[in-house]
């Protein structure tokens, strides 16, 4: 980025529409031949391609997003056999043609295993930037608007975000039982507290712009500014957000079922594939390598569309992180 | 001066304080009946009743919060359940491994993503600043475990260089101890090195447009004095906040890397008690975390009046 451009003590006198601030006498009328050449003309691609050149870590990340998503829909028709069936004559088997990831020492196939977990895995990181969206958009607004609140609610807030979040969730799962709606309470628990802190900052700017004052001399209700002119704003760093949510909730619920705090093993996680390789990782790591393999490239597929969405959204935060 | 460093220290107070009824006032508002999901399915209805007496949960809520808060501010946290040990002498005996983890993991992770947030920030939008970028959104996305079983894979088994498992007191010797930690340090120091990375470069490219660094050029400081003296001083004060936040990331990551490369420290403490539903255990473990936490964080707030001398209270 140019530094800003520099008024010399000068400048009053020496100021004519043809010498821009900055620009010194001597090498304006050399400087502006080249314009042509520095402002190339922008030539938009047209059609998907063009859209996914100008956004490469959206396009990388939706395709990625859309494929896993593809994945856990239909699962059942992937070449998979019963992820739960168990055959012990076949335990611990390396990846052949017949079992593509290997089975692990319950011989059960762990490449049916893994596709059947994307669908835990999409469902807990979805549901929770779902509702930890919903539930921070309302206490960051109910803080932001009525005032009186906004001490009590944020020390609260303060309060949680100074459990660390896989603790927090750790602390929910030891006191219920095992099962993914938990989880996905358990996480979204964990996750409001920051939402809400987004929304609420959000709110308190938002409302010291002249549109919103503008709405409540016209006489708009506070219902109705929060409707039409705060939510609608609110939508771009909560969508950037929620990816982000996302992105840490499907981290969790794997730390969660690897440690034995999540998804009870019945059900095929990434998370539980792991903590079943573990005792035996050393001499067969093909039980760990491939829900690891998938929960990286899910997670990163969600963070790279998050990036791109952030810079796309607001240009200004493109240039910062 | 003094008078603010009181008012921050007091200000913890109604932090801790919401911390301690989230974690006790769990018990009595987790759905179902906690005491029979910690006795577990095979449990006699005698069992449970003795494990609703020992949790205090056939007494009223507030005088158990009561006495409950009065054992805490004593340094009590509490029964096992299983153990029937003191939670705070449980504590105490696996507090080594995880606190030299965690040490190990700060310094490294520190050295190593200052100075390559600073390089990607001098030249940014060059190769060098994607790469490095590229780097911070895989530490990002790769959990910890998994970086951890990689490296573990790499350089323990592949190579043999380095034990893939357990711990070393200290006391043994500076070789040993650390070489037990460098697997886990790496793996658990990832994403912290990209959390850092990015805010430092974010902090830098602020800092590099302002007029002191033009300045300080064209007085002639060389670049190298001119990024780590001129610029990294005045960027400092969001890259401490950020170490200080993410000391939550550490410790939630220091419980996986410890079962990963098992270590018996706190993490692999928590992860049994998790195995037997031994909540005190648990409750104290989130406790005194939280509070490592907050005292953390206390201390970055309180460093930015030495950083940046402007800030007064």
């Amino acid at each position: 980025m140019n530094p800003p451009p520099v008024i010399t003590a000068t400048a009053p006198e020496a100021f004519s529409p043809a010498t821009a601030p900055g620009v010194s006498t001597v090498l304006a009328p050399a400087a502006a031949p080249d314009l042509p050449e520095l402002l190339r003309p922008v030539a938009p691609g047209r059609g998907l391609i063009g859209w996914a050149r100008r956004h490469p870590a959206i396009a990388i990340g939706g395709v990625l997003v859309l494929a896993m998503l593809l994945i856990a829909l239909f699962a059942p028709f992937l070449g998979t056999v019963d992820p739960t069936a168990l055959s012990p004559a076949r335990r611990t088997r390396e990846p052949s043609a017949a079992f593509w990831f290997g089975t692990d020492m319950l011989g059960r196939d762990i490449y049916s295993r893994v596709l059947y977990g994307t669908r835990v895995s999409l469902a807990v990181g979805f549901s929770v930037a779902m509702l930890a969206s919903l539930a921070g958009l309302a206490i960051g607004l109910i803080s932001g608007f009525m005032r009186r609140f906004d001490g009590l609610i944020m020390r609260v807030m303060d309060g949680l975000m100074s459990i660390p979040p896989i603790l927090l969730a750790v602390a929910l799962m030891a006191l219920t039982r095992g099962s993914v709606g938990n989880v996905i309470t358990a996480i979204t628990i964990a996750e409001i507290p920051r939402v809400s802190r987004l929304v609420r900052s959000v709110v308190l700017s938002l409302r010291e712009q002249p549109f919103v004052d503008a709405a409540v001399a016209a006489g708009t209700r506070a219902p109705m500014v929060i409707l039409r002119h705060i939510l609608p704003n609110t939508l771009a760093p909560m969508t950037v957000q929620a990816t982000y949510v996302c992105a840490s909730a499907m981290i969790v619920e794997a730390i969660l079922s690897f440690i034995g705090a999540g998804t009870p093993p019945t059900i095929p996680s990434w998370g539980n594939i792991m903590a079943e390789g573990r005792a035996l990782w050393q001499v067969k790591p093909h039980i760990v390598f491939f829900p690891a393999a998938f929960l990286s490239v899910t997670v990163l597929a969600v963070n790279l569309l998050g990036d791109g969405l952030r810079d796309a959204l607001d240009p200004r935060m493109a240039k910062r992180l | 001066m003094m008078n603010y460093v009181i008012r921050r220290i007091l200000a913890t107070i109604p932090v801790m304080a919401v911390v301690a009824l989230f974690v006790f006032s769990l018990l009595y508002i987790a759905p179902g009946d906690p005491a029979a999901v910690i006795a577990g399915d095979q449990a006699t209805p005698a069992d449970v009743e003795r494990i609703r007496a020992s949790l205090g949960l056939d007494r009223p809520f507030l005088i158990r919060f009561g006495e409950w808060s009065w054992q805490v501010l004593h340094g009590d946290l509490g029964t096992s359940i299983f153990t029937n040990l003191p939670v705070a002498a449980m504590i105490a005996q696996r507090i080594e491994p995880t606190l030299s983890l965690m040490a190990v993991t700060l310094a490294f992770a520190v050295t190593v993503a200052v100075p390559i947030g600073v390089v990607a920030a001098w030249r940014a939008d060059t190769l060098i600043d994607r790469a490095i970028m590229a780097f911070a959104v895989l530490g990002f996305s790769v959990p910890v475990f998994v970086i951890g079983y990689v490296l573990a894979y790499v350089f323990g088994l592949q190579f043999d260089w380095l034990p893939v498992q357990g711990y070393t007191p200290f006391a043994e010797g500076f070789g040993p101890w650390i070489e037990n930690l460098i697997l886990p340090a790496l793996a658990l120091g990832c994403v912290y090195i990209a959390l850092i990375a990015r805010t430092t470069r974010a902090a830098m490219l602020e800092v590099m447009q302002q007029d002191y660094i033009r300045t300080a050029r064209a007085k002639g400081i060389g670049q190298a004095g001119l990024l780590f003296v001129h610029a990294l001083k005045n960027a400092a004060v969001p890259i401490v906040t950020v170490i200080g936040i993410g000391m939550a990331l550490l410790i939630g990551g220091a419980v996986v890397t410890e079962t990963v490369f098992a270590i018996p420290g706190i993490g692999r403490l928590t992860v049994d008690a998790i195995l037997r539903r031994d909540y005190p255990v648990i409750q104290g473990v989130v406790l005194l975390f939280s509070f490592v936490y907050v005292v953390v964080n206390l201390v970055v707030d309180l460093t930015y009046t030495v950083l940046d001398p402007r800030i007064r209270y």
